[in-house]
């Protein structure tokens, strides 16, 4: 396909996907290469990294192998990502096309919640959501989808309310098509390639929250978070920064990975658009 | 005036939503395992049941739920935000010693991430494609893919502990007794690294915005009309694509208010800071949760006043919004 | 070098990847102070480019590689940006085609032409002020002080274009560029702002080049005429030569398809019994409001589309509605297909009355009336495939997916499409193919009434002149009744049996189309036909009886 092309040519695309595959290959491999679990106690506390063969990347003021919670730490990080962005992206999708197809009341009474949605700060509604619910693993992954999706629903709303005045869609109406049935066959799949662009938009501010929650113990302490890792780095700042140090590459590589594919994907879908920009109801990253 | 009215008016119909809000978070409160009163025994180092009941009755933690949320309304309208059990003051008064803080942090980070961001996407755009937009745009992304307290901790250990130019956190010297300029560079000093810290993300953001809607507007016609009057370069950046340009940056402030103040939360207790963020990660971890709701009503109040100003701003700066568009 | 301006040999280089390598071949054209020249050609034919050489405003990539453009003897081609500068907007002024677009949303229509000013000159404020509003009055601007301090989006698009123009003259350059000045205006404010142009060139002795897609309008104002076809320039020469003893095969076959400004011949069996009939209908569209409209001073704005509006249609024949922009025409028509809810009135289709059915019965009705759109591009889903969009129709209504692709390769024979392209997506056809393709897609209902809205106005002429023909055919051949939507009286006069002209949301005039052509009643319709550019000359049919 031409989309798939443009793609190919784009150098800071590819690195993006290289890096994305880099950061899956990492996930998959990290039961294999640690079996044990990765909280568990290593060795020496406070290794530096590459002194020990053992445990390459060092240890932690507990003893825990650092590269084991890294290599599990992409696991933890993707799969959130994943699972909070679908949610979001689903209620995003449903709010912002029901709002952008029939306009008048049901739009505005579906804006306004989103509008409510978004005059909460997002990682303090995350805060109440975690200090109600619980910090397990799913509660923060679902809560982080509960507040990702306003950008999404705006997103989809404009394309709806742009596409549902095309003439493509009154002629569907003139051959006497239903609603549901033009809302989903006919106007989605044209809405959705900037919407599933920002679903990379979304992920990246999901890991990003994900992160912020375990640096402030917020989060699951069962699992190995980067964001834990690097909370638990804070107390040896002062001596051995490299704990905290690594993990945070992590993210950053992850992050980075998510937002190249994301743009590598908007240039290839919109190639007239030089510009990057699927951000144009962005709620920005909150860590 | 009429962008004033404009905007008092859509003042106005946020305030409903926000109490809908603030509902339906205190019901959802109720729905947390412990209360206040557990929270403040546990302070105490436990207690007897009769006291609790006592402190219960004492809070109104005893009603049913309904008249509980009821009661907490009509005090929210008289902007009472109820009483701190942590903290033994009213809340109002916790979070106005918070506020002024977390104020100085948001607005110092909002006018570099907004200067900052216009200058340099001005500057990518002008010159796309070639080694400036590369080394801006590569930048930006990395600024973006960045957590930013694992950059503020990294500050730490390079300004603070290993060159010593900053402090590593608070928000003054305590008990140096800095008055006047003095107290004003201390505090200045200190919140340098909070600062960039929380700005950095959003400066990331505001040029690539500015850099992608500067590309637009400088493919548009009026552009080259502009050109065809025979004005250079410079001239038709400044007098006709920047304000254009500018405009879907000053929404983007409004909508990225929230998103701000949430980030505060994060850099506050990095770099500990008394401000409001750091009083709501308090609030959490000790289960306080008349505080925590009444942060979350201080924040969508100040959203909504950051909103309106911003709904002045556009008006002011697009003389189609008193058209009505 | 008497020449104001000799374009000699000019060609210029399109980016790789474009769908020809050039934009220009081998131009050569001049053009003398004191007269008007018109570059004519249809979509891609180069004509936008050569202007913007000329300016040397050319989007990147976009390089003349050959040839020379001498300004007063001056090669533009290889001067440097700073000459440029000096020249642009004080030698050589240039209007655009967008008045909606052209102008800064953010800073006042008398700021945007003061600029010129100050740029070029070092007048004083006040000197720039008395200057800019005596070019103002000069521009016919109804109220010039209030013109002055007006944004754009508070004046109409006849007045945008009069502040471009200003701003163009303000200092009295020798050459003016106008591209395609008069195409987005409608047709009384078209005709107002080219007598403007003509009369303001004369008397300052400009040299004009201006270009058009439309013969109506070479035949206006044209001193010269340049054909120009595929970046080529196919035939030059003087503004009669060209329009009435074309000596190129494709001028030739340009002006063919430019229909006459004259009504069709009455054809047999126009007189049947109606099958709609349109009995007070009137639609308002309300602005603002919204949840909270009645709690607040209300800025809700109520504007009647279309007020009490009868018509009827006899059976087997094609009703033209024909006005400019907000007239309502457009609107009247959604209203009888209902992708719009009239307030009021009937619109009875043989028994049923439209207007009084439910959604859903509509819904089910659909068959019985379909609608051609204007827009080529944004009619058809550009996701699915061409075969699929016609046979979408029928499979609603419950014919198998089989014999609704069968029906569809029988409807692309008839209207002139290859059956073998019905698996090709929208975007592989060119805009008048497109065009077929939903019709194609309205007959394939097998509809009693065809709602036409603009279907030909985004072709080029002669596109538009192939799909005029074949809607004629169609209606003979299916004994289809059609209502035909248009803002173009040339192109009514050519498939219109009746004609309703209308204005404001009202039906000002209607009957025969000889009759309203002929003896217009209303003053409206009169100003309308006096309105359209070129309305003496017949093209190509010099033996034709005057009206």
């Amino acid at each position: 396909m031409a989309a798939l092309r443009r793609y190919a040519r784009n150098p800071a695309a590819l690195l993006g996907a290289a890096l994305l595959l880099l950061v899956i290959a990492v996930a998959l491999t990290a039961p294999l290469l640690f079996p044990k679990d990765p909280l568990g106690l290593a060795g020496r506390p406070l290794q530096w990294p590459f002194a020990n063969p053992k445990v390459w990347l060092g240890t932690d003021a507990s003893g825990r192998d650092i590269a084991a919670q890294v290599f599990h730490g992409a696991r933890v990080s993707l799969l959130i990502g994943l699972v909070a962005t679908v949610i979001a992206i689903a209620i995003g999708i449903a709010v912002g096309a029901v709002a952008g197809f029939y306009g008048g009341i049901v739009d505005d009474v579906l804006m306004r919640i989103t509008e409510a949605f978004q005059t909460l700060p997002n990682f303090l509604l995350l805060l109440v959501l975690v200090a109600v619910f619980g910090s397990d693993i799913t509660t923060v992954t679902v809560a982080i989808g509960l507040v990702s999706w306003p950008a999404p629903a705006r997103l989809t709303r404009a394309e709806f309310l742009t596409l549902r005045n095309r003439e493509f869609v009154q002629a569907c109406r003139v051959l006497g098509m239903g609603d549901a049935r033009i809302i989903a066959r006919e106007i989605l799949p044209n809405a959705l390639p900037p919407v599933i662009v920002y679903a990379s938009v979304v992920m990246a501010v999901a890991i990003l929250l994900e992160s912020a929650l375990a640096f402030l113990n917020l989060s699951d302490p069962n699992v190995a978070s980067w964001g834990n890792l690097i909370g638990a780095g804070r107390g040896v700042l002062r001596t051995q920064w490299y704990v905290s140090a690594i993990p945070g590459v992590a993210i950053l590589v992850t992050v980075l990975a998510v937002s190249l594919v994301g743009q590598g994907l908007n240039d290839a879908l919109n190639p007239r658009l030089r510009g990057p920009a699927p951000v144009k109801a962005a709620s920005g990253a909150a860590a | 005036m009429t962008i004033l009215l404009l905007a008092l008016r859509r003042l106005a119909a946020s305030l409903p939503t926000l109490f809908v809000i603030l509902a339906g978070l205190f019901l959802l409160l109720q729905l947390a395992p412990g209360d206040t009163v557990d929270a403040l025994m546990a302070q105490m180092g436990g207690g007897d049941p009769a006291t609790a009941d006592e402190l219960r009755r004492y809070y109104g933690l005893d009603l049913p739920a309904a008249a509980q949320l009821g009661r907490y309304l009509w005090r929210l309208v008289q902007l009472d935000l109820g009483q701190s059990a942590i903290y033994g003051k009213p809340v109002a008064t916790v979070i106005a010693e918070r506020l002024p803080v977390t104020l100085l942090l948001m607005g110092a980070s909002l006018t570099l991430a907004f200067l900052g961001g216009t200058f340099l996407g001005v500057l990518a755009a002008r010159r796309i494609g070639q080694w400036p937009d590369t080394l801006i745009s590569t930048l930006g992304l990395m600024f973006y893919a960045t957590p930013s307290f694992w950059f503020g901790l990294m500050g730490i250990v390079l300004f603070a502990i290993h060159l010593g130019w900053l402090p590593a956190g608070g928000f003054e010297e305590v008990g140096a007794g800095y008055t006047g300029l003095a107290h004003v560079l201390d505090v200045a000093r200190h919140l340098v690294l909070p600062t960039l810290t929380l700005a950095l993300v959003f400066l990331a953001t505001y040029l690539r915005i500015m850099r992608a809607s500067m590309l637009e507007v400088m493919s548009l016609d009026y552009v080259r009309t502009a050109r065809a009057k025979g004005l250079g370069e410079t001239g038709v950046i400044v007098r006709h694509a920047l304000r254009n340009a500018l405009l879907p940056m000053v929404t983007l402030v409004g909508l990225q208010a929230g998103t701000m103040l949430g980030g505060s939360v994060v850099v506050e207790s990095v770099f500990a800071l008394p401000g409001l963020g750091r009083l709501a990660y308090e609030s959490v971890v000790q289960r306080d949760l008349n505080t925590l709701l009444g942060i979350v009503f201080v924040s969508a109040l100040l959203v909504i006043t950051v909103n309106f100003l911003v709904d002045l701003i556009y008006g002011r700066l697009d003389p189609r919004i008193a058209a009505g568009r | 070098m008497s020449d104001l301006l000799a374009i000699e040999h000019l060609s210029v280089r399109l980016p790789p990847g474009a769908d020809r390598s050039h934009a220009l071949s081998d131009v050569s054209l001049t053009l003398a102070a004191n007269e008007i020249l018109c570059v004519v050609g249809e979509s891609g034919s180069g004509k936008s480019v050569l202007a913007n050489t000329v300016m040397r405003l050319l989007p990147p990539g976009v390089r003349p590689d050959g040839g020379a453009v001498l300004f007063r003897g001056r090669d533009l081609v290889g001067a440097s940006e700073a000459e440029m500068r000096r020249l642009r907007g004080a030698k050589i002024g240039m209007i655009f085609q967008e008045p909606m677009t052209a102008l800064n949303p953010l800073r006042r229509a008398g700021d945007q032409i003061a600029e010129t000013f100050r740029i070029h000159t070092k007048l004083g404020a006040r000197a720039i002020r008395d200057k800019t509003l005596a070019l103002l009055d000069e521009v016919r601007m109804p109220d010039p002080a209030a013109a002055l301090r007006a944004y754009p989006h508070e004046l109409s698009g006849g007045q945008r274009q009069r502040v471009m123009i200003a701003m163009a003259l303000a200092l009295e350059p020798a050459l003016l560029i106008a591209d395609e000045p008069t195409t987005a205006l409608d047709v009384t404010t078209q005709g107002r702002i080219l007598a403007l142009i003509r009369e303001i060139q004369a008397r300052r002795g400009m040299g004009v080049l201006f270009i058009t897609h439309d013969f109506g309008v070479v035949a206006e104002i044209a001193d010269r005429v340049a054909v120009m076809q595929a970046g080529r320039l196919v035939e030059e020469g003087p503004a009669e030569a060209v329009l009435d003893r074309p000596q190129a095969p494709y001028t030739r076959a340009l002006i063919g398809a430019v229909p006459p400004l004259l009504p069709r011949a009455p054809r047999p069996g126009t007189e049947a019994a109606p099958i709609l009939t349109v009995a007070g209908v009137s639609k308002t569209y309300r602005k603002g409001g919204g949840l909270l409209a009645g709690l607040l001073p209300g800025r809700a704005r109520v504007t009647h589309a279309v007020r009490d509006v009868s018509l009827s249609l006899p059976r087997g024949t094609t009703l033209g509605i024909v006005g400019e922009s907000g007239s309502g025409k457009s609107t009247l028509a959604r209203c009888i297909v209902r992708l719009l809810d009239p307030e009021t009135g009937t619109i009875r289709l043989g028994d049923t009355d439209l207007a009084s059915l439910s959604r859903r019965a509509m819904r089910a009705e659909a068959r019985r009336v379909q609608m051609v759109f204007q827009d080529p591009f944004a009619s058809l889903n550009p996701r699915r495939r061409a075969g699929e969009l016609v046979a979408q129709g029928p499979m609603l209504h419950g014919v198998s997916r089989a014999d609704a692709m069968a029906k569809a390769r029988e409807l692309f024979g008839l209207v002139g499409l290859d059956p073998a392209a019905m698996d090709r997506l929208p975007h592989e056809f060119s805009g008048g193919q497109r065009q077929r393709i939903g019709l194609a897609r309205a007959l394939a209902l097998e509809p009693e009434l065809l709602v036409a809205d603009e279907p030909v106005s985004a072709l080029d002429v002669s596109v538009q002149a192939q799909v005029l023909a074949l809607l004629d055919r169609l209606r003979d051949r299916l004994g289809l009744s059609m209502l035909f939507i248009t803002h173009d009286l040339r192109v009514a006069g050519q498939i219109c049996d009746r004609i309703a002209v209308m204005k404001d949301g009202q039906v000002v005039e209607a009957g025969p189309t000889a009759e309203v052509f002929s003896a217009p009643q209303a003053a409206y319709t009169r100003a309308l036909l006096d309105a359209v550019p070129g309305r003496a000359w017949i093209p190509g049919r010099p033996e034709m009886p005057v009206v």
